[in-house]
C-alpha cells in the first residue's frame, strides 16, 4: 500500500467534491422558499428591514455570486451561519456528527458481523434448513423498511417490554459507567433497526459471492492439497468472495446515510440526518448546504476506504 | 505379483441432477503400480475427470454419489474414509494437478505461500522454513529466480510457468501418485512439450506413479506405459502402449488413433483426416448393450443387447469387444 496512492486518491476527490458542492448550491438556489420568509409575514418586521437583512446576507446576488462567496468561506473554515438556531454551522455540524458517526458506524459493523459468517455458513450448504432460513429472514430483513422495523421495535421494546428508551436523549445526567450504559441502552434499537437492514442485504450479496467463488478451480487445488475444508473457506474462499462485496459496502454507503436520516427521525436522534431535516424544513439554507456536503465527503471517503480495501484483499490490483 | 498402488474396481460415481441421474463413472476398473505412468484417454465427458477426482473424492456430494466399487489405496479402500482421514493423504500421498493452470492457482496469495501451504501442513515446518522449501520446489521445475518468484503472485505467471508451479506444489510432499488431469490440453504446443518433459523428469527423481488423463494420444503414445481407454463412463481397452497403438483391437480406440493427425503421408495418400461420426451417447440414460455400438461400423445385432466385459485377448490386453 503506498502512500502516494493514498494522496493521489485524496487529491483526485478534490475537483469530484468541489463538483459536488456546485450542484448542491444550483439545487438549493433553485429550490424555492427563502430563510427570510418567516419575517415576510410577520407584521413586526418592516419591508425596510428586511431588504436590507437580503443585502447584508447577499441573498439577492446572482446565484453564481453567491456560490464563489459560499466556496471562498468555507474554504477559510468559515461555514456559515444558521439563521434559525444562530449559531455557527461548524460548531452545530461537530456537535451532531459523532452522534450519526457512532451510529452508523456500529450498525455497520454489526451489519457486516452478522452477514458475513451467516451468508459463508449459508452458501457452503445451499438449500439446507439454514440457508432457506437464513434466506427467509433476509428477504424479510431487506423488504420491509427502516421507519417501518422502527416503530416495530419501538412498540415491543419500549411500550411492551418497556427494556428500552425510545427517544435518544443527549443530555444524560448520569456519571461513570451509569452514563455509558444509558447511552448504549438508547443507541441499540436505532444501531439495530439500521444494522440489521443492512445486513439482511448483505448476507444475500456475501452467499451470492461465497457460491461464485466455491465452485472455482483453485479452491478444488485447495482441497486437493488436504488443508481440511474450514481451512479452505477461510483462506482461499472467503478473501477472494470478500472483494465484490466491499465494493458493495461502499457503492450502499449514500442508501445508508439516506436510512439514517430516517431512523434519526424516528428515534429523534439527536445526529445530522435530523439537523438537516429540520434545516430543510425551516428553509436554513446554510446548513442544508453544509450538512450534504458532509455527506458528500463522507461518502468520497468511504469510497477511498473501500478502495484501499480492495488493494489488500486483491494483489492484482495495483497502486498506480 | 505384488499389491497395485492403486486399484480401482467397479468404481460408479453418479451425479444426481434435475434431469436424472448422470452415471458419469459406470464401473471402471483401472489399476497402477508403483512408478508407472498409466495414460487415460478418452473424448471429453467420457468420465475421464470424474475418474481421476473420485479417487482424492474431489467430487462434491451431493449432487455426487458412490454407487459402488472399491478404491485401494496400497490395499485400503478410500470410499469409506471421512474427511479427515482423505487429508491425510491428499498431497501426502496422492497429488493432482488440473487442466487450466490460468485458474487453478488462488490470485490473492503468492505462489510461495501456496506451495508452503502444503509443506507446513504435511511435513510439520515452520512458515520460513516451508518458504524456503518452496523456494527449492519452483528452482527444482526450472522457473528462473526462485528466491524472488516464490514471492510474486499467479498473475504475474505466463500460463506454462503456473503449471510448473502447480506441478511443484504437487511434488512438494514426494507424493507415490501424480493425477495429471489434462495437464497439457491449456498450453501451447511448444509449452505441451516442455511441462511434459518436465513430469518425465521429475518422475524419474521421485520415482512416482503417474495417471495421466488426456485425449491426445500422441502425448500418450510418448509417456505413458500403459493406456486405459475410456468411452461413456466405462473402459473400453486396456494395453501396454506399444500393444495398444500397434494392435489396437476395439473399434473405438481404433478410430482414435485413425483420427490422429499424421505429416508424414502426403495428401494425395489420406486426403482427409479421419474422424469417428456420431456423437457420445446421453450419460442420462444409457442404451443397453455396447455404448459404442450406434457409432461402431461392426456393430451388430448382439452389440445392441448386451454390455461386453472386459476380456484378456493378449497378457495384459484386454478389451470389451465382442469382436
Amino acid at each position: 500500500m503506498s502512500r502516494q496512492y493514498i494522496i493521489r486518491r485524496l487529491l483526485i476527490a478534490i475537483p469530484s467534491l468541489l463538483g459536488i458542492s456546485l450542484v448542491l448550491f444550483t439545487i438549493l438556489a433553485l429550490a424555492p422558499g427563502d430563510p427570510f420568509e418567516e419575517l415576510a409575514t410577520n407584521p413586526a418586521v418592516p419591508p425596510e428591514v428586511r431588504a436590507a437583512l437580503r443585502a447584508k446576507f447577499g441573498l439577492d446576488d446572482p446565484v453564481w455570486a453567491r456560490y464563489l462567496h459560499w466556496i471562498t468561506a468555507m474554504l477559510q473554515g468559515d461555514w456559515g451561519f444558521s439563521f434559525v438556531s444562530r449559531m455557527d454551522v461548524d460548531t452545530l455540524i461537530l456537535q451532531r456528527l459523532p452522534v450519526t458517526l457512532i451510529v452508523i458506524g456500529s450498525s455497520q459493523i454489526i451489519a457486516i458481523l452478522v452477514a458475513l459468517p451467516v451468508g459463508v455458513l449459508a452458501a457452503t450448504r445451499p438449500y439446507s434448513l439454514f440457508d432457506q432460513v437464513a434466506n427467509t429472514f433476509a428477504f424479510i430483513g431487506f423488504s420491509l423498511p427502516t421507519f417501518f422495523t422502527g416503530l416495530l421495535f419501538i412498540l415491543v421494546f419500549s411500550i411492551q417490554l418497556d427494556w428500552l428508551p425510545f427517544v435518544y436523549r443527549a443530555d444524560i445526567d448520569a456519571t461513570g459507567w451509569q452514563f455509558y450504559w444509558e447511552h448504549i441502552k438508547q443507541a441499540i434499537m436505532p444501531v439495530m433497526v439500521l444494522g440489521l437492514f443492512q445486513g439482511a442485504s448483505l448476507v444475500r450479496y456475501v452467499r451470492s459471492s461465497v457460491l461464485d467463488v466455491i465452485k472455482l478451480d483453485y479452491v478444488t487445488t485447495a482441497r486437493s492439497k488436504g488443508i481440511g475444508e474450514r481451512k479452505v473457506i477461510t483462506k482461499h474462499v472467503v478473501r477472494n468472495a470478500l472483494i465484490p462485496v466491499v465494493t458493495l459496502v461502499a457503492l450502499q454507503m449514500p442508501i445508508v446515510f439516506g436510512g439514517a436520516i430516517v431512523t434519526e427521525q424516528i428515534f429523534r436522534v439527536p445526529g445530522i440526518g435530523s439537523l438537516l431535516i429540520s434545516a430543510m424544513l425551516a428553509n436554513d439554507t446554510p446548513v442544508v448546504m453544509a450538512v450534504t456536503f458532509v455527506f458528500a465527503c463522507l461518502v468520497v471517503l468511504f469510497n477511498l476506504i473501500a478502495d484501499i480495501l480492495y488493494g489488500w484483499l486483491d494483489p492484482r490490483i495495483a497502486f498506480r | 505379483m505384488a499389491e497395485p498402488l492403486l486399484d480401482i474396481q467397479g468404481l460408479k460415481t453418479w451425479f444426481k441432477t434435475d434431469d436424472g441421474l448422470v452415471r458419469a463413472v459406470d464401473g471402471v476398473d483401472l489399476r497402477i503400480d508403483r512408478g508407472e505412468t498409466v495414460g487415460v484417454v478418452g473424448e471429453s465427458g467420457c468420465g475421464k475427470t470424474v475418474t481421476a477426482r473420485s479417487v482424492l473424492k474431489l467430487i462434491d456430494m451431493p449432487p455426487g454419489r458412490f454407487e459402488a466399487g472399491r478404491i485401494l489405496w496400497q490395499g485400503r479402500d478410500l470410499i469409506p474414509l471421512d474427511d479427515a482421514e482423505m487429508n491425510k493423504i491428499r498431497s501426502r500421498e496422492i497429488a493432482i494437478i488440473f487442466q487450466e493452470p490460468m485458474t487453478s492457482l488462488n490470485p490473492v496469495y503468492s505462489v510461495g505461500e501456496q506451495i508452503a501451504e502444503v509443506i507446513e501442513l504435511h511435513q510439520n515446518l515452520s512458515r520460513k522454513q516451508a518458504l524456503v522449501g518452496a523456494a527449492d520446489m519452483l528452482k527444482l521445475v526450472n522457473i528462473p529466480n526462485p528466491e524472488r518468484r516464490v514471492h510474486d503472485y499467479p498473475h504475474q505467471f505466463s500460463g506454462g510457468m503456473r503449471q510448473r508451479v502447480m506441478i511443484a506444489m504437487a511434488l512438494s510432499c514426494q507424493p507415490k501418485l501424480l493425477i495429471a488431469d489434462e495437464p497439457t490440453t491449456a498450453l501451447d504446443v511448444t509449452i505441451q512439450a516442455q511441462i511434459l518433459e518436465l513430469m518425465q523428469e521429475m518422475k524419474e527423481r521421485f520415482g512416482m506413479a503417474i495417471m495421466l488423463i488426456t485425449h491426445a494420444m500422441g502425448v500418450v503414445a510418448e509417456t505413458a506405459q500403459r493406456v486405459v481407454v475410456m468411452y461413456a463412463g466405462k473402459v473400453v481397452e486396456e494395453a501396454p502402449v506399444g500393444a495398444l497403438f500397434g494392435d489396437p483391437r476395439h473399434p473405438y480406440t481404433q478410430g482414435l488413433i485413425r483420427s490422429i493427425p499424421r505429416v508424414d503421408r502426403s495428401a494425395g495418400q489420406q486426403a482427409r483426416l479421419e474422424s469417428i461420426p456420431g456423437t457420445v451417447p446421453s450419460l442420462l440414460d444409457p442404451p443397453p448393450g455396447c455404448r459404442f455400438a450406434a457409432r461402431c461400423k461392426y456393430a451388430m445385432e448382439i452389440c445392441t443387447q448386451a454390455i461386453p466385459p472386459l476380456k484378456e485377448v493378449a497378457p495384459g490386453h484386454r478389451v470389451a469387444c465382442v469382436l
